[in-house]
């Protein structure tokens, strides 16, 4: 039994193979490779405008890639088919609730999206909330919760229809650092327990625990991936604060000294 | 149905938490309650695939989940109810009464005597209803891309096509009341059409609102701000009623000139308002009926390509 992600027979839930993403004459993804492992925490990292947005529409199925491809459970997914939404749990960074309905009939609306029925989405809606302690806001209208609370609902919402896969877009923005503990152990507790698969994209690194795979996104390649812990070690750095900082910083290449990307086989391969 | 199918982990189907005294969300912010006691190492965790297979129920469940939205979401805006009401009113009571002496229209299909205008103008009133529905829908889905709900839309399961069509069909149910509580005023004023034509009324305008909704929400695939709306009542709204039969008989229109008239025919906007107005007096104009059908579908598959992500949403917006 391996727990080891990057060892070779760790089963990847996504395998990102050579993608590449341009907007008109802006490159925001460049041949990226990268696999999102099954039942792991996987943090994407990198700074503002490195392209974890576009990645992330591109795996939602909002974009097309338009070089290169992504593999679930290692089919080809040119166009995201039903099967595979139907396993995936988003939360965008903007709130996508409606404010003016309560949190019991957007997550009636979401659970009709999925086709279930109205006694199978009562039971969902209660199980969800009840294990983000928001049970008794389900009359609640979304305008009168706050931040944090709006985004529990948000993450009871994506998880509503028990999908294999959750991405969730920089979903700690603008929450007090508690709130952000909170939702990042909460969602810990259910890769490990539930083997749900978490693609986290984040700038905030204090969120990611040091066996965590991480992968850090930079001007549209990835710069490093790795276990956690391994990633800081590798580059030398004091933590992944200093590593993004360094990064970011314009004499980026020179700064940094260790830099490599682990492969799915183990192998490291020399990225910069 | 995806979650009868649903292949779910033991650990999955007993989320417990033990009960406590305060309501929970009122406590202090300690960690969320503890799922499920059961640990599955990771090597061990097979993915959860669920085989999507919802069925006719499974669409019909959308499809509820969608309509029900809208009205609630009709309901929560009050406001709109009355504007919608006030606008064709104004039109019916103020307009009609003062050109009422001026215009005289004769004896024309489907009417069976002399009519005042205010009986011309209804059906072309009724269609003025759905127009502005069906476009502040269309644009209250660039507000919704823009917010983020569409998103959520579009990558749910479901067909895109079936999604969009689910929500024009949903945006049409909408406008039915406010049609209705229009036929009640107007029926004060003398409009009043036979028994059979409020009922052969309703899906006349089904269809018309399909027509013009899927009109708005390719429009509104070319849109990117919000303030547009005003662009929209100048260059579509206005035009389409006023170049139309709502307010003037086609003949009339044809002695004012041939160019006039000409746009007039190839309007959609015409097509929408004869239809209702033939259905309104129990009659069935198949010309009508069939342009509108004709135009619904070329204009809805439009739509939908307009929403294919490598050709619509998110084309040109930058990551």
């Amino acid at each position: 039994m391996t727990t080891d992600p990057f060892s070779a027979d760790y089963p990847a839930l996504i395998s990102i193979r050579n993608l590449s993403h341009n907007y008109g004459k802006l490159q925001a993804l460049k041949t990226l490779d990268y696999d999102i492992f099954t039942g792991q925490f996987n943090a994407l990292l990198g700074a503002n405008g490195a392209g974890k947005s576009t990645l992330f529409n591109l795996l939602a199925g909002l974009l097309r890639p338009q070089q290169g491809q992504f593999d679930y459970l290692n089919q080809p997914m040119t166009s995201p088919g039903a099967d595979y939404l139907a396993n995936l749990g988003i939360v965008f960074q903007q709130s996508t609730l409606d404010p003016d309905l309560t949190v019991g009939q957007n997550l009636h609306y979401h659970a009709s999206l999925h086709g279930f029925s109205r006694k199978q989405a009562r039971s969902r809606i209660e199980e969800e909330l009840e294990r983000l302690n928001l049970q008794d806001r389900i009359k609640d209208t979304v305008r009168s919760l706050n931040g944090g609370h709006k985004r529990r609902v948000e993450i009871a919402r994506a998880l509503l229809h028990q999908p294999g896969f959750l991405m969730l877009d920089e979903a700690t923005v603008g929450l007090d650092l508690s709130t952000r503990k909170q939702l990042t152990q909460y969602l810990h507790q259910r890769c490990k327990q539930e083997g749900l698969t978490v693609l986290w994209t984040t700038h905030l690194i204090e969120e990611i625990e040091a066996s965590d795979p991480v992968m850090v996104l930079h001007k549209g390649t990835a710069r490093f991936s790795g276990i956690s812990h391994q990633v800081i070690q590798d580059a030398g750095v004091a933590d992944l604060t200093d590593l993004i900082e360094q990064l970011t910083a314009s004499h980026a290449p020179e700064t940094i000294t260790g830099s490599e990307t682990a492969n799915n086989s183990g192998k490291t391969n020399q990225s910069i | 149905m995806s979650s009868d199918s649903a292949t779910v982990p033991a650990s999955k189907q007993s989320p417990h938490a033990s009960k406590q005294s305060l309501p929970a969300s009122r406590q202090s912010p300690t960690a969320f309650q503890q799922a499920s006691p059961t640990f599955r190492p990771p090597s061990e965790v097979s993915p959860l695939i669920r085989q999507w297979q919802p069925g006719v129920i499974g669409y019909w469940r959308t499809f509820t989940g969608i309509t029900q939205r809208e009205f609630l979401r009709f309901i929560q805006q009050r406001t709109r109810f009355f504007s919608a009401l006030i606008r064709p009113l104004l039109w019916l009571i103020v307009f009609a009464a003062g050109f009422r002496a001026v215009l005289g229209v004769s004896i024309m299909p489907p009417y069976g005597t002399y009519i005042t205008y205010q009986v011309y103008i209804a059906p072309g009133l009724i269609a003025m209803i759905i127009l502005f529905n069906a476009m502040q829908s269309a644009l209250s889905m660039v507000y919704d891309r823009e917010m983020g709900s569409m998103k959520v839309l579009l990558t749910s399961p479901q067909p895109r096509s079936f999604l969009l069509f689910s929500k024009l069909m949903a945006t049409a149910l909408v406008a039915l009341p406010q049609i209705y509580a229009f036929l009640l005023i107007a029926w004060f004023v003398d409009v009043d059409p036979p028994w059979s034509g409020y009922l052969a009324v309703l899906p006349a305008c089904l269809l018309v609102s399909l027509m013009l909704g899927s009109i708005g929400l390719f429009i509104s695939s070319f849109i990117r701000q919000l303030e547009n709306f005003a662009g929209v009542m100048n260059f579509v709204i206005f035009p389409m009623f006023f170049l139309s039969s709502a307010l003037y008989p086609l003949w009339k229109m044809q002695e004012a000139g041939p160019v006039l008239y000409a746009i007039c025919t190839a309007n959609p906007f015409t097509h929408a308002v004869e239809l209702i107005r033939f259905s309104l007096y129990g009659e069935l104009d198949i010309t009508s009926l069939a342009l509108v059908f004709a135009i619904t579908l070329a204009f809805l598959t439009l739509a939908v390509l307009s929403f294919d992500p490598q050709k619509g949403i998110l084309r040109n917006k930058k990551r």
